[in-house]
């Protein structure tokens, strides 16, 4: 039975579970006039035996989803000679991809082997088999689950606090999601990670100045040795992020100082948001703008001055991430400088301050720790920037601090590593987990340090 | 001696020379003010300009892909061609040659080209997807084989090209990629009315495509459809569970504390990150298909969660306490004042903060192409396990083409997200007026 109508069919039990519950409840007090004599108000019986019709039957279903195709290749595999058993799991992927076309009907029958074509078979008989097991096993559960609900109804059975328990429940698993995906991030680029260090020492990873990520597939060939130094990346990421601070800092303090402060109410509602649409352009249109506009338009540029620039230049690249990062910056210190309150202000112009000077020497000052703050989360987005770098900036490892020649960052070399098919134990593919694992480790800890200076300079003035 | 009660001339000079120094003083701070001020302007003023030039240039390369050209011509359906036993078996009809159908309807149209090599330049006019287009016509009305009809077939891309402008006539042969003598054609075909821009269709209705007159965003469109739809019906009912148990019910402690930290977190994690989370966890370990929409709905799911459950707190922190209140008084459960009060009234905020997840969900490539959504796509997915791609990555995909007649798709191709984008963004806005509730 497919997975859909199964979905549906244990919905429809539900709802058939619900009219059941309902009614013996009812029919316990003799009809609606009675229903004052239940504990729960009948709907809530109803629920109670839908609930346990349809949940364990689904999350049985779920499970055994997970785990039903590893089980049916392990027993085709099984199933086959000693030969196929004993190769090596690469080639064993290869056997199970012709099995699984032949199935799906990619290849005709007669090109394959009849080893294949018995073990199709068998894939085939044992996948329905599955399916007609899942189907009678969760059918079953349904059943005898609302069954069971069903035969303990009576006045005195507290559904509805039974219901809210499954409701808190349920409530508390969707809130927990959070944790787990914290933890399914560490533990995906940390294990890979791992087993790169295991093959690239750490220091070398970390200090080392050469990268070239590809691994030879002949011992002897050119080049063969890759190296694993991701210095230059590093400074190359930190290259392109400081260019578009420099962007984006001085323009969006500028902007939210002026808009924050000295712009009329009107001018303020029609050019705050106008700034923001900035920040839902998506990143891959930036990325075309960076490669395709700015880039030539700066090469050309450099060209008429006599400048070599490289048309994947880092500042391309950066000038494009600053622009935007700016309504970012823009927007966090806007609420940052309109928190500050106004007796401060007013201070200040009772001492016969100039507006600017309240603003430079009491107003900045005041607001500086939720700005740097502000500043620090800006950053972490730079750094973590993915489409515009992979679009703009090179793919070549450069070790060099010149704005206008090509870098590689971080980012852009976890997608071309990554990007097409590829085998799961090179070093190659690992890398990019480490880089990952460095990343995520960056990140974090700038953005923790960003939001506990913003959270305690909040509360200063709230 | 200081004391000015006992000197009253010292403390008037003293007064005045303190005014003098600050009526001195009063100029230079004065232009300083004025010197803030236009910073500030500046600063907006290029903000502003960066938006504009954004625009201004992914607009003027890309509003054209909204016409393309076609050649008119007159194509006979020959029955020899199509099909030459006369049985009307659809299979026959539809291996049939087409693209020679197209071929003799150009040398009709050109009785004077001869010669192999001219001929082929000739026949590289037109694009190889009108084809596709006469097939459809037949298999839908087999009667027309034997006859013959006008109709408009797609150009080639270089055509298009000069037809929009973009190819200068003045360069070079080998620079501008027509030669003198398909410029002539194309003049005479100009002449004549049978080579024209029209609406265009097939941007709309294909999917991708090595060549550029045929590549069409629909695939991407149907594949960002599927892709959100699967992120909406999980992060909206998962985030607004985990919204309503920590602002509701959730007792202040320790692992309230860290499940807040770690969305905090989460919600400023780079999105390549999460793309190394779903290779790793939903491909890797659970085995489910590359390049899937499924894979991408669950990624994208991880990924706008922090966002809707921050914007649903902010909801459910705006309802009054005293609707608590109220409802509790009148003898409700705690789960029921929530379901039956709370939920619906912050709801608005709620659906406003999906959508704007959403649009940013709509926007997000880079988690997408670690989990192998940039393949090259041409079908059209029909359910949530087929390869698929999604726009943005479209965009990426285009922007990388070396073909210079993928530029303007390009651009099409992000004026068609934009203006997705544009209707969820105002979606939003019309919410929030129309249902926003101040207490």
């Amino acid at each position: 039975m497919q997975t859909s109508t199964l979905v549906l069919v244990l919905l429809i039990l539900a709802a058939v579970a619900y009219r059941a519950g309902r009614m013996r409840s009812l029919a316990l007090v003799g009809g609606l006039k009675g229903a004052s004599k239940l504990h729960s108000r009948p709907g809530y019986y109803g629920l109670l035996t839908a609930l346990w019709c349809a949940i364990p039957a689904l999350l049985v279903l779920g499970l055994w989803h997970a785990f039903d195709g590893r089980i049916v290749t392990d027993l085709v595999i099984g199933g086959m000679s000693a030969e196929v058993q004993a190769l090596t799991p690469d080639q064993l992927s290869l056997v199970l991809n012709d099995v699984r076309n032949l199935v799906a009907g990619a290849i005709p029958a007669e090109m394959a082997s009849p080893e294949a074509r018995a073990a199709a078979a068998r894939y085939v008989e044992l996948q329905s088999l599955s399916g007609l097991a899942a189907a009678a096993l969760c059918l079953s559960l349904a059943l005898a689950a609302g069954a069971f609900v069903w035969l303990r109804i009576s006045p005195s059975l507290r559904a509805r606090n039974n219901v809210e328990t499954i409701v808190r429940v349920a409530l508390i698993g969707c809130s927990t999601i959070a944790i787990f995906t914290t933890i399914g991030i560490v533990i995906s680029v940390l294990f890979e990670s791992i087993r790169f260090f295991r093959q690239v020492p750490v220091t070398e990873f970390l200090f080392g100045l050469q990268w070239s990520p590809q691994m030879a597939i002949r011992a002897d060939q050119v080049g063969s040795s890759g190296a694993f130094g991701a210095v230059p990346l590093f400074t190359g990421t930190l290259l392109i992020a400081g260019i578009a601070m420099l962007v984006a800092v001085p323009v969006g303090l500028f902007a939210a100082i002026y808009l924050a402060e000295y712009a009329r109410r009107r001018v303020r509602a029609v050019i705050k948001p106008m700034l923001e649409v900035l920040a839902g352009i998506p990143t891959v249109v930036y990325g075309f703008f960076a490669a395709l506009v700015v880039g030539p338009l700066l090469r050309e540029t450099g060209e008429s001055l006599g400048l070599a620039v490289a048309s994947e230049s880092a500042l391309a690249a950066g000038l494009v991430m600053g622009i935007m990062i700016i309504p970012f910056v823009s927007s966090l210190a806007d609420d940052m400088i309109t928190a500050v309150p106004q007796s401060m202000r007013d201070g200040s112009y009772g001492l016969g301050a100039t507006q600017s000077e309240t603003i430079r020497r009491v107003v900045f000052p005041a607001a500086l720790p939720g700005i740097v703050g502000g500043v620090l989360l800006a950053i972490s987005r730079a750094i973590g920037e993915t489409m515009i770098v992979v679009m703009a900036a090179g793919l070549g490892a450069n070790l060099t601090a010149n704005p206008l020649e090509a870098v590689t960052t971080v980012t852009t070399q976890i997608v071309t590593l990554l990007v097409g098919d590829q085998e799961f134990d090179s070093p190659k593919t690992l890398a990019a987990f480490a880089l990952g694992l460095v990343l995520f480790l960056a990140t974090l800890s700038l953005n923790i340090i960003a939001l506990q200076v913003v959270r305690r300079y909040r509360e200063q003035y709230e | 001696m200081n004391d000015p009660a006992l000197n009253p001339a010292a403390a008037e000079n003293r007064a005045q020379r303190t005014r003098r120094l600050v009526e001195q003083s009063l100029r230079r701070r004065y232009r300083a003010e004025r010197r803030f001020r236009a910073y500030g302007i500046m600063a907006v003023a290029l903000g502003l300009c960066f938006v504009g030039f954004l625009f201004s240039s992914i607009i003027s390369t890309g509003w054209t892909v909204f016409q393309q050209s076609y050649l008119r011509l007159d194509v006979s359906y020959a029955a020899d061609v199509i099909d030459p036993d006369g049985s009307g078996d659809l299979e026959t009809i539809g291996n049939a040659d087409y693209s020679g159908l197209i071929k003799a309807a150009m040398r009709k149209q050109f009785p004077d080209v001869e010669g192999r090599g001219n001929l082929r330049d000739l026949y590289r006019l037109a694009s190889d997807g009108g084809q596709f287009d006469l097939r459809e016509r037949v298999l839908r009305d087999p009667d027309l084989v034997g006859k013959s009809e006008t109709l408009w077939v797609l150009a080639d891309d270089r055509v298009d090209l000069y037809m929009k402008g973009r190819i200068d006539r003045e360069l070079g042969e080998d620079v501008r990629g027509l030669t003198d003598q398909e410029l002539g054609w194309i003049d005479r075909l100009v002449a004549d009315d049978r080579l024209e821009k029209r609406f265009n269709r097939s941007f709309f209705s294909n999917g991708d495509s090595r060549e550029p007159e045929q590549a069409g965003v629909w695939g991407a469109v149907v594949g960002t459809f599927l892709t959100l739809a699967l992120t909406l019906l999980l992060s909206f009912p998962i985030g607004v569970a985990a919204a309503v148990y920590l602002e509701e019910f959730a007792a202040k402690n320790r692992a309230t504390d860290f499940i807040e930290v770690n969305i905090n977190n989460l919600a400023a994690v780079p999105s390549i990150v999460f793309g190394l989370l779903g290779l790793a966890v939903f491909i890797q370990l659970f085995g489910l298909p590359r390049s899937a929409p499924l894979v991408g709905g669950l990624v994208l799911t991880l990924m706008t969660l922090p966002t809707i459950i921050i914007a649903s707190r902010a909801a459910l922190k705006g309802v009054p306490p005293s609707i608590r209140e109220a409802a509790l008084g009148m003898g409700a459960s705690e789960v029921q004042t929530v379901m039956h009060h709370v939920l619906p009234l912050a709801m608005p905020g709620m659906l406003t903060g999906a959508i704007i997840g959403m649009a940013r969900a709509l926007g997000e490539s880079a988690p997408l192409l670690m989990i192998g959504m940039v393949a090259f796509i041409v079908d059209i997915p029909h359910g949530f396990t087929d390869p698929a791609t999604v726009l943005p990555v479209q965009v990426y995909l285009w922007a990388d083409s070396p073909e210079r007649a993928f530029l303007e798709r390009t651009s099409g191709a992000i004026l068609v997200l934009l203006g997705f984008l544009l209707i969820m963004n105002a979606t939003a806005v019309i919410l929030r007026q129309k249902f926003e509730r101040r207490w």
